[in-house]
This record gives C-alpha cells, structure tokens and sequence, in this order.
C-alpha cells in the first residue's frame, strides 16, 4: 500500500513536483501518463530515494513506514522496485555479482541466511526464462553494451528476481520491438499477484493492452491533474494532451 | 642540505670492502656509475620526470647499508609463508639486497635455465653476466640508477636460453628485514632467449617496523621470438620507500607483459623503460594502485618504439582515498624509422575524498609519420548514476561502492595470464577495498 500526499521534489532548486497525491493499494495497476518533461521519471526518482532530487514537502507511506525516511537500499529491500527509464551501464560490474549481491543484501535485510550458490544460479535461470532473456547477456557486465531493448528486458528481469511489492516501471515499453513488448509484459503479468501493486509510466496505449490498469493519471506540470479508469488512455491517444491543458486552465 | 655527500663519503671510504662482497663484472662498471652519481645527485621535485614526487626526502634518513654483506639470520622459506593459494610456481627470495641461495631446494627447472644470485653467477659466468649487466640501466640518465649501480653487490639472476619454456612462474619474493633502518641497492638481471618463455613474479614485503628504502635496479632483456611476463605485487607497510626502476629491451618479434600492482605501500616510484629494438615487438605495460593515508604512488614510463611496427598498450588505474597521492607520466618515443607504431596509452584514476589528489600527464613525442597514437586520462570520482542503480536494488552504500571500485580495476587484473594469480589479487584488492589489511601471511603492514 503506498499512499502520497502533497508531495513537492526539487532538482538544483528547481521545483518539479508540485503536490502529488496518490493512493495505490494492493494488487492494483495504475498508470501514469503526461507530457515529455511533467515530471513522471522525476517521481519514480524520488520515491526511490535518488539523491539528486530534494524533497521539500510531503508524505509518502509504504505499508505504513515512511520512504522519505529510508535510504535508497532500504526501500529496495522494503520491495520498491524502479524499471528506469535509462537503465545505466556498469562496465566491470557482472550480472551475476551484481544479482547476487543484491539479493544476499536484501535477504540480510530480512534476517535470511544469504542463498547458496546452487540455489542461486537455479533462480537465475528460472527469472531469466520469464523474460526470454539471452544467456549471453546474464553473462556480461551489467548492461554493458546491450541494445535499448535488452537493457528493459533486464529491468524486467532483475524485477522478477528480486520479486518487489511495488513495481515502478518508466517507460518499460519504449524501445522494444513488439515481440519483446509482449514477453516483458507477459513477465511483468507473471509476477502480478493480489499483494504487488504496479505503477506504469508509459507514453502508449500499446503497453496497456497488455498490462492493464485499473486507474489512468494524467502528471501535468508536476500534478496529477486527472484521473480515470483505463478508458482514459484511449482518450488520450485519440486526442492529445491539449484538451488537459485546456481544462485546468492553460 | 647535501644528502648525496654521507653517501659520497661512504663510498669513497668503503670502495674496498663493496668491491670485495660483489664482483668484478659488478665492480666494472661501479666507477663510471658512482661519477655519473656525483654529478646528478638524487633527483629532485624541480626536475623532470620527478616533478610530484619528492624523492630526496627519502635518502635523509641515517640508514645502515650492509656492506659487509653480513648474513641475515633468517630462513625466509621457514619463516615466510607467501604462498598463493593453487599456484605452483619456483620460489626464490632476496633478502634486502642478498639473494638467499637455500641449498636444500631440489631445482626441477627445465635444463640450461639458470637461476640463483647475481653476485655468484658473475663469478662463475662472467661471460654472460658481463655482456648485459648494467647495459640498458642508463646511469648518466637518473642519479638513482647511478646510485644503485656503483652500491650494488648482489641481487637475482634469471638466464633461460633459446628456446627454453619455463611453464611454472617464477616467484621471487623480497623482503625487506632490519632491526634498524635500511637501505638496500638491490639488482636484478634477467635474460630471455630467443624463443624463450617465462613469467616472474616479484612480490614486495616489509618484515620490521623500521623505515626501509629499496632502490631497486631490473634489467631485462628479451631476444627474437621470446615472450616474457613481469609481475610486481607491492604489499608493504607504509614506512617503505621502493624505487623500482626496470629497463626492458626487445628484439623482432617479442612479447611483454608488465603489470605493477600496489596494493599497499609507503612511498613508491617505478621507472619502467621499455625499449622496441625489434621489428613487430609487442609490449603491454599496466598497474594499478590503491592509495590511502599519506600513501604516495608514482609510475612512470618510457616506451621507445625504435623500429617499424611494434605495437605498445598502457594502462594504469589509481584509487586514491584521504589525502593519498597518485602520480602517472607515462611518455611515448616513436623514432623517425619507426612506421606502422601502434601505441595507445589510458590512465583512469578515482579520488574518493577531495583531499587525494591525482597528477596525471601524457607525453607523445613523434619523428615517424605513419603511426597511430592515442592516449587518454581522467580523473573523477565514482559515477553517482551507478551508485544509484546498484543501491536501487537493495545493495547498501557501502557494498556499491566497493563493487564499483572493484570493477574500476577489474581490467587491470583480468591483464595476468595466471589464473590462480589473478583470483589471489582479486581476493587481496577486494579485501584491502573492505579496509581488511590485505597482508600475505608473514608479512607486516603497520599503519
Ligand atoms: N538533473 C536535472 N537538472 C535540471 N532539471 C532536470 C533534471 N532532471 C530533470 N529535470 C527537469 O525536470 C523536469 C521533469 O523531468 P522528468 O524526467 O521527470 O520528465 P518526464 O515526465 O519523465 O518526461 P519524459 O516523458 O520525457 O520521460 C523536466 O523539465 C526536466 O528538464
Ligand atoms: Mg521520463
């Protein structure tokens, strides 16, 4: 259950979240649109404790703690989950390590024994099968040199991992072809589960033929400024972003 | 203050007793050495290549030399244990300037290869000995290596002759052992046959808590065909000032590999002078350092492509930490006739804190016109993009750095052909990033 209230974020000193409120309760799908530069990767930022963006008023609650209060790690390990927009290449940094690494961090976080070496590997197999992720790539550093796609089908993969309860995912859709449009939704599908919410920030109606949400948000100038069922989406694709900027008064 | 003149005088006033410990090929060439001294003195921070780093302040100390060649009441193969783990390799030890000849060691070295101490091996084959030592270490050019040239009386020697494949590294240790300071001249002189081949690894060690200088001399020479392997693991404690300089010459066809890691250390400089005598002569000469404290890391370089189609690639990278200092010059000769050069040189550094402070400079002198050059050098901090996808995922602060800092040098190991080596370094560079005193058993690092 994450619940924000007015929330306001700041990057060197300029203001881009204007008082956000959103409630997203278990098992629901809620996709947020907008326009390029509204502020949506901005919020996915920030409610997973990036640094470079200042909080400067506001409530955000996950399952009752505050995740303003956590570090980035911690919300992570508390299963907030970011597919990012631009996924970040870590040349040195393999995919193994890393996978391993933060699953034995998060499983310490919980009070677990870290996982044995065979277990791991079987897990790593199993998740890289959801998304039809190549065995060439699990074995590269992490995003290094992958293609546009296959960093998203990563995001998807290392989401199905580390099996968060709360899915960010920033413009998952975009740069895939409509083979892996339809396997990383179908993966992200898989995972969906009466307890795992989903935010999707998407740009299409495309990726919500597939993932489908149960409340559409328009992020406008830093707010919400309308929200719908999925039929919303469609109306967006239709007509544009005007007729929203006309309503609240631009 | 004169620091060359104790020196001057402890020469002029023990020539004899060095003469007698040594030999005469070494003796041969001590005279014109100490002049070359007298003149240059030690190098100072005015002065290139040794603008960043202050070596005079090294020599002050009042250090005893062993000039008598007096017997170190040690059996390193007793008390040093450097073993690293799954390698098998010939184990060898200098004890400060002596070369420990250890009579019990059954050697299985292939047959005609010769290893032993310097000092015994100009006696009994100064022919050798004499037509490489003190050939290519250039005494008119750097006071140090003077300096080393006219004290010198021992050190190790490596002969595998043509065609010789030694398959088992060599592993020679030094270790640095006093009760009071000390001073050590020592020399290495390694020859490489035609078609030869052979890895050595040099690993430096600190035994007492006493401040040491090592003023180091290597001269390798590796003929048509060969291919050697230079490895040199510094994990001393940082009351150590290692002076290593190391000359390398290369005949047609030839391929070398150094690689310099400092893991832990006081003071350090490295000269490493390879010279591409022969055609198609292949050289990749890397390192890396980790620097925290007061630590100081100099390398320097010098590649001499001095014929046609040689190829030489650099790679150095320094994580530097408090107010460590890192210092790399890395300086590229193409001569006139050398056409088809391929050189490529990159230095990469991190400074972790704002007081660490990185001094990087390239220097690309060219007289051929058909060459490609490049080099490259940055100096930054860890990217905060990755810090925060690593942390993104559940990995703490700390962990993510380290993760970074460990895969900023990966290359720079994944460079040793030794598996078993590179898993070590790897296991002791990730170790020392946790703040685990990296030492090998037996040996000392005190803070
Ligand atoms: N590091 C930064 N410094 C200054 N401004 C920034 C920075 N990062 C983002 N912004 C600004 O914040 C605003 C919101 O950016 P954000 O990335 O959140 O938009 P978005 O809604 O995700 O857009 P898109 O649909 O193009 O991905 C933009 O005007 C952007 O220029
Ligand atoms: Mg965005």
């Amino acid at each position: 259950m994450l619940e924000i209230k007015n929330l306001h974020a700041n990057i060197n000193g300029k203001e881009i979240l204007k008082g956000i409120n959103l409630l997203v309760k278990p098992g629901e799908v809620h996709a947020i649109m907008g326009p390029n530069g509204s502020g949506k990767s901005t919020l996915a930022s920030v409610l997973t404790g990036n640094p470079a963006f200042e909080v400067t008023e506001g409530e955000v609650s996950f399952y009752g703690k505050n995740l303003l209060e956590l570090l980035p790690e911690e919300r992570a390990c508390e299963g907030v989950f970011l597919s990012f927009q631009y996924p970040v290449e870590i040349p040195g940094v393999s995919m193994v390590n890393f996978m391993r690494t933060a699953v034995n961090q998060q499983r310490k976080y919980r009070g677990l024994e870290p996982m044995s070496a065979s277990d791991f590997l079987k897990l790593m197999r199993e998740k890289k099968e959801y998304v039809e992720l190549d065995n060439k790539l699990a074995n590269r550093s992490v995003n290094e040199g992958f293609s546009g796609g296959e960093k998203k089908r990563n995001e998807i993969f290392q989401m199905a991992m580390l099996e968060p309860r709360l899915s960010i995912l920033d413009e998952t859709d975009s740069g895939l072809d409509i083979d892996a449009l339809r396997i990383v939704a179908n993966g992200v599908n898989a995972l969906k589960s009466a307890e795992n919410s989903t935010l999707v920030i998407t740009h299409y109606q495309r990726l919500l033929d597939y993932i489908v949400p149960d409340f559409v948000h328009v992020l406008y100038n830093g707010q919400i400024v309308k929200s719908a069922g999925k039929e919303l989406a469609l109306e967006l694709e239709e007509k544009g972003y005007d007729w929203i900027k006309k309503e609240v008064g631009e | 203050m004169n620091i060359e003149q104790p020196y001057i005088d402890l020469y002029n006033q023990h020539k004899k007793a060095i003469e007698k410990n040594s030999s005469l090929v070494f003796n041969g060439a001590r005279e014109k050495a100490f002049i070359h001294f007298k003149k240059l003195g030690f190098p100072t921070d005015k002065m290139e290549p040794y603008l960043y780093t202050n070596l005079r302040k090294a020599f002050e100390p009042d250090y005893g030399l062993n000039i008598n060649a007096l017997e170190i009441p040690i059996n390193p193969y007793e008390v040093f244990h450097c073993s690293v783990p799954g390698l098998s390799a010939h184990l060898y030890f200098v004890v400060n300037d002596q070369f420990y000849s250890n009579l019990t060691q059954k050697s299985d070295l292939p047959k005609g290869v010769l290893i032993g101490s310097l000092k015994d091996y100009a006696k009994t084959h100064p022919e050798l000995v004499e037509e490489y030592y003190a050939k290519i270490a250039r005494t008119n050019q750097d006071g140090t290596v003077a300096f080393n040239t006219a004290f010198a009386e021992d050190g190790f020697f490596m002969y595998v002759p043509k065609g010789v494949i030694i398959e088992k590294p060599i592993q020679l240790i030094n270790v640095m052992r006093a009760d009071v300071d000390l001073l050590a001249n020592s020399r290495n002189l390694i020859i490489i046959e035609e078609g030869a081949q052979a890895k050595v690894l040099l690993c430096e060690h600190t035994m007492d808590k006493v401040t040491f200088l090592c003023n180091r001399v290597t001269e390798v020479f590796v003929a048509k065909n060969a291919i050697y392997e230079h490895y040199k693991l510094e994990n001393t404690h940082n009351k150590m000032t290692h002076i290593g300089s190391l000359f390398i010459e290369q005949q047609a066809n030839s391929s070398v590999l150094v690689n310099e890691i400092t893991l832990h250390n006081g003071l350090t400089r490295n000269n490493t002078h390879i010279a591409l005598n022969g055609e198609y002569a292949e050289t990749t000469i890397c390192g890396m350092a980790i620097g925290d404290k007061t630590q100081h890391i100099d390398n320097y370089s010098l590649i001499e492509h001095n014929n046609a189609n040689c190829k030489s690639t650099e790679l150095f990278k320094y994580v530097l930490d408090d107010t460590a200092r890192g210092v790399f010059s890395g300086k590229i000769f193409v001569a006139k006739d050398a056409q088809k050069t391929e050189a490529f040189q990159t230095n990469k550094n991190i400074c972790m804190t704002k007081e660490a402070r990185m001094h990087t400079k390239p220097q690309l002198e060219i007289y051929a016109d058909d060459v490609k050059c490049s080099h490259g050098a940055t100096v930054g901090q860890l990217d905060e993009n990755a810090l925060f996808y690593l942390r993104s995922r559940g990995i703490a602060e700390p962990e993510a750095r380290m993760l970074l800092m460990f895969a900023f040098v990966d290359d720079v190991i994944g460079k040793i052909t030794v598996p078993a080596l590179q898993d070590n370094i790897r296991m002791l560079v990730e170790k020392r990033f946790r703040g685990e005193l990296s030492k090998c058993i037996g040996c000392i690092n005190c803070s």
